[in-house]
């Protein structure tokens, strides 16, 4: 099982299955995907209680019907340009997994886009553009109608940030 | 028709774990000097009901064993051999024995049949050294048998009262007068009142109820243990009418065996088995009548839990709405919502009350433990609990175990002296250990108390000296003094033995505690002994807090650290080497905690007068935190924020208000701690993105 979470989040091409579909959003001009099954659902932007002394991208924390679920500002963290939110700015809650336990984390994005069926053979890795531009959490690209989708790794992207296997924190 | 027994067998486990622990609280409690012949009947009636279900699931070497046991007891029982130390101590060791046995059968694990022969046999030679033969005997016949010319004839008046659907828990008052037939002489008579007539008759219900009179030579034992299987199904009395003769034993213990007195102890034993068996019958009957009590998982609980907190800010955000719109015209909506309210905050408590257990589920391990420890460390400790009705949370409880017992033992170690020091301190023999439970405010207060040396002023500076936990010049109060022994690495035990004195103990003890948002301090007089007395939040699931504004932003201060709150005057703020500030709170000067800077937000003001200033205790220090206003004081429900994110300094958690927004609550001990950070550093480093 264990196994399986690794081979799915670490390694860019699985044989075993064919394709898989992916949800897109917009992000600065560019189309972002990540795996549909993470997605727990969609929602507009509502002010976040703001979490003191964590990073700028930790937008705060929302009530998702009674669970306490940190929003990431993507822009912010991906260090892009910050822009005001829109109506059609969304959070994506999607679920985000670590060796030992699942959490809930909202991402804040320009705007949904699209859902793609995307064949493993499709998936290209993303370039080593040098330390100049973040690829780390990059799953792999893709080229849909002569898009080019980036496809992230979502679980790499949060354990870099949160610790997903400890929440034991010593003082 | 052949039934598969086995699907009862997780029943007959914990029934008999459940006999195990009433049997050894029992030991505990059976006082040499004074024996209580209920005490006794108590222990045989456990063992006899392990033996008949061991009997009946074919576990015959336990049933063997029990045998042995429980003739044992029957003997004493019966007043013939009196109960010593000694056999305390062999029945202690039989209970843990049989645990061993039924612990192995249940997960079919080896089991250690040499230990087993070993005590077994050893019972049997105390069995031989009084002279019954009759080591044969069944239940019921042995009772007969063995309390044969101990016991006179007697009467007995028995009321039957069955309740209505008796009949429907497979029971039949029929066999059941049938039976105590075969013990004496009988007498019935049925009432027949109740019964109605014959076209309002449902044959499934019972109507009828019983006077009977009883003579011969019969114990209150054996006539209830005739209506052992529907004592919680019908109302029953059991009186003593006349005895002929007084009881052998009976002339040993009461100089004068009156009747009353006889009455009053069956009365009594009658109580007493009911409250004890009561969960036990609960579960034997559940299977063809409903039960009182049911066991269901602490995940489905929590569900609940959580489900009905978020009915509660459901209902509160629609209150807040109705308030906004004019729906003055609609009384109705108006009413409506008010029950709804009413019934939320009552349906919120019953939910929270599932997970309220009384404390003597903690405290029930100490009997044993006290005895155990006395005997090893060559002590004599009377251990007295009260209060362990006392409610309290689930978790809570499971997770102040371990300080309570490092606690107790620690009382027993370093607390009570030995007899010899204790004779010439003039005092009495045995030291006597306290453990004390009640509730104050929404909190609960445990404390042990012992009457032994006390805490010794002296060594514990010295020793905190030697430490480097204290400076030669330092004055403390006494207070603070005793309050060095949960100092991490402090131990004062001369020797180091395995009760206590590894030096991890009180520290250790402290910080489980804070963890569970609690609070433990010391009072000891030297020569008359210490109190330790732990203060826990009821639960963990809910605490009160005071909103308080800071800025745009709501936090949460629990209203259990908050001291009080008052407006700054400036005139009484002064700064240490003009940076520190302080606040001078009568003859305190407390430090204060500017929220706005140790968070990084904004705040309407940095002015300290124009902001209050809430005075909170955390880590036995008082700080003061100003912040901007006080807004309403409200029970919350506390969320974790490491579900889904992580450890934030400062937070202990957060809850959702009744507008539906996330607030913070407040970690005062931690936020002194990043206050003391920021005031080093000046600002907060941010984790680089």
């Amino acid at each position: 099982m264990e196994q399986q979470i690794q081979e799915s989040t670490h390694v860019t091409i699985n044989t075993q299955s064919e394709s898989e579909q992916f949800l897109t959003f917009m992000l600065a001009g560019e189309e972002y995907g990540v795996d549909i099954l993470r997605v727990q659902e969609i929602k507009g932007w509502d002010n976040a209680t703001e979490i003191p002394n964590t990073p700028d991208y930790i937008q705060g924390v929302l009530n998702l019907r009674g669970t306490i679920v940190p929003i990431v500002d993507l822009r912010v963290r991906f260090e892009l340009e910050k822009i005001e939110y829109s109506n059609t700015t969304v959070v994506i809650v999607l679920k985000v997994k670590g060796d030992e336990k699942e959490k809930t984390i909202g991402f804040v994005v320009d705007a949904v886009s699209d859902v793609y069926n995307i064949d493993q053979g499709q998936l290209k890795p993303a370039p080593d553009f040098g330390s100049a531009v973040r690829t780390e959490f990059v799953k792999g690209l893709a080229t849909i109608d002569e898009k080019m989708l980036i496809l992230l790794d979502i679980d790499h992207l949060v354990d870099a940030d949160i610790k997903l296997n400890s929440s034991e924190v010593t003082h | 028709m052949s039934i598969d027994l086995s699907q009862f067998h997780g029943v007959f486990f914990e029934e008999s774990f459940e006999g195990l622990a009433v049997m050894e609280t029992e030991l505990l409690d059976f006082d040499i000097a004074h024996p209580d012949h209920e005490i006794i009947n108590t222990i045989f009636r456990a063992a006899h009901s392990i033996k008949g279900g061991s009997g009946s699931f074919g576990f015959t070497e336990i049933t063997n064993f029990t045998h042995v046991l429980e003739t044992l007891l029957d003997e004493i029982r019966a007043g013939k051999r009196n109960m010593t130390q000694q056999d305390i101590d062999v029945f202690l060791r039989s209970v843990d024995c049989l645990r061993e046995m039924l612990t192995s059968a249940r997960d079919d694990t080896a089991l250690n049949h040499d230990l087993v022969q070993s005590l077994q046999s050893e019972l049997e030679t105390y069995l031989d050294q009084t002279d019954t033969t009759d080591t044969q005997q069944d239940n019921q016949v042995a009772d007969a048998d063995t309390s044969a010319g101990k016991t006179a004839e007697v009467s007995w008046h028995i009321r039957f009262f069955p309740h209505s659907h008796l009949f429907q828990t497979g029971n039949d008052p029929l066999r059941i007068i049938r039976e105590l037939e075969e013990l004496g002489e009988i007498k019935s008579e049925c009432d027949l009142s109740a019964l109605p007539l014959i076209d309002g008759l449902d044959t499934e219900q019972c109507y009828l109820n019983w006077n009977i009179t009883l003579t011969g030579n019969i114990n209150e034992e054996q006539i209830k243990e005739v209506f052992e299987w529907v004592e919680d199904d019908c109302d029953l009395s059991i009186n003593l009418l006349n005895s002929r003769e007084e009881t052998q034993q009976n002339a040993n213990d009461n100089n004068n065996g009156e009747q009353q007195a006889e009455a009053v102890v069956v009365a009594k034993a009658e109580d007493r088995r009911q409250g004890e068996d009561r969960r036990k019958t609960d579960r034997r009957s559940a299977g063809n009548t409903e039960s009182t009590s049911i066991r269901v998982s602490i995940d489905k609980v929590d569900a609940l839990i959580n489900m009905v907190g978020e009915l509660v800010i459901t209902q509160s955000m629609l209150g807040q709405f109705t308030e906004q719109v004019d729906i003055a015209n609609h009384e109705q909506l108006n009413e409506g919502l008010k029950q709804l309210e009413r019934n939320t905050r009552e349906l919120q408590e019953s939910v929270m009350q599932i997970r309220m257990l009384p404390i003597s589920f903690s405290f029930n391990r100490f009997p044993r433990l006290v005895h155990d420890l006395s005997k090893q460390l060559d002590k004599k400790i009377e251990l007295k609990l009260s209060g362990e009705s006392t409610e309290l949370d689930k978790t809570v409880m499971e997770k102040i175990g371990d300080p309570l017992v490092h606690l107790v033992r620690n009382s027993i170690d370093h607390g009570i002296e030995s007899p010899e020091v204790r004779q010439a301190a003039g005092k009495p023999e045995t030291g006597l250990l306290h453990l004390n439970a009640f509730h104050e405010g929404g909190n609960i207060i445990i404390e042990i108390e012992d009457d032994g040396a006390g805490l010794n002023k002296d060594k514990i500076f010295n020793k905190a000296l030697e430490r480097g936990l204290v400076s030669k010049d330092e004055t403390l109060d006494d207070d603070q003094i005793n309050d060095l022994i949960f100092r991490p690495g402090f131990s004062t035990a001369d020797t180091v033995s395995d009760v206590s004195g590894r030096g991890v103990g009180m520290d250790v003890v402290r910080r489980n505690i804070k963890d569970l948002g609690g609070t433990v301090g010391v009072k000891s007089v030297e020569g008359k002994g210490s109190v330790f007395r732990i203060k826990l939040p009821l639960t963990l699931a809910i605490l009160d807090g005071q909103l308080i504004r800071v800025g745009n932003q709501i936090y949460i201060i629990p209203l259990i650290s908050i001291i009080e709150s008052l407006q700054i005057q400036q005139e009484q703020i002064k700064s240490i080497v003009g940076e520190a500030e302080v606040y001078r709170l009568r003859e305190d000067y407390i430090p204060i905690i500017r929220l706005h800077s140790i968070f990084n937000i904004e705040s309407d003001s940095t002015r300290l007068e124009d902001g209050l200033l809430v005075v909170v205790e955390g880590d036995r220090q008082k700080v003061g935190i100003f912040v901007d206003d006080l807004l309403a004081q409200q029970q919350v429900v506390i969320k974790s924020l490491e579900t889904n994110y992580q450890k934030v300094d400062g937070i202990s958690g957060a809850t959702i208000l009744g507008n539906g927004t996330v607030a913070m609550i407040l970690d005062i001990s931690s936020m002194i701690g990043l206050s003391k950070n920021t005031q080093h550093f000046n600002h907060i480093e941010h984790k680089a993105a």
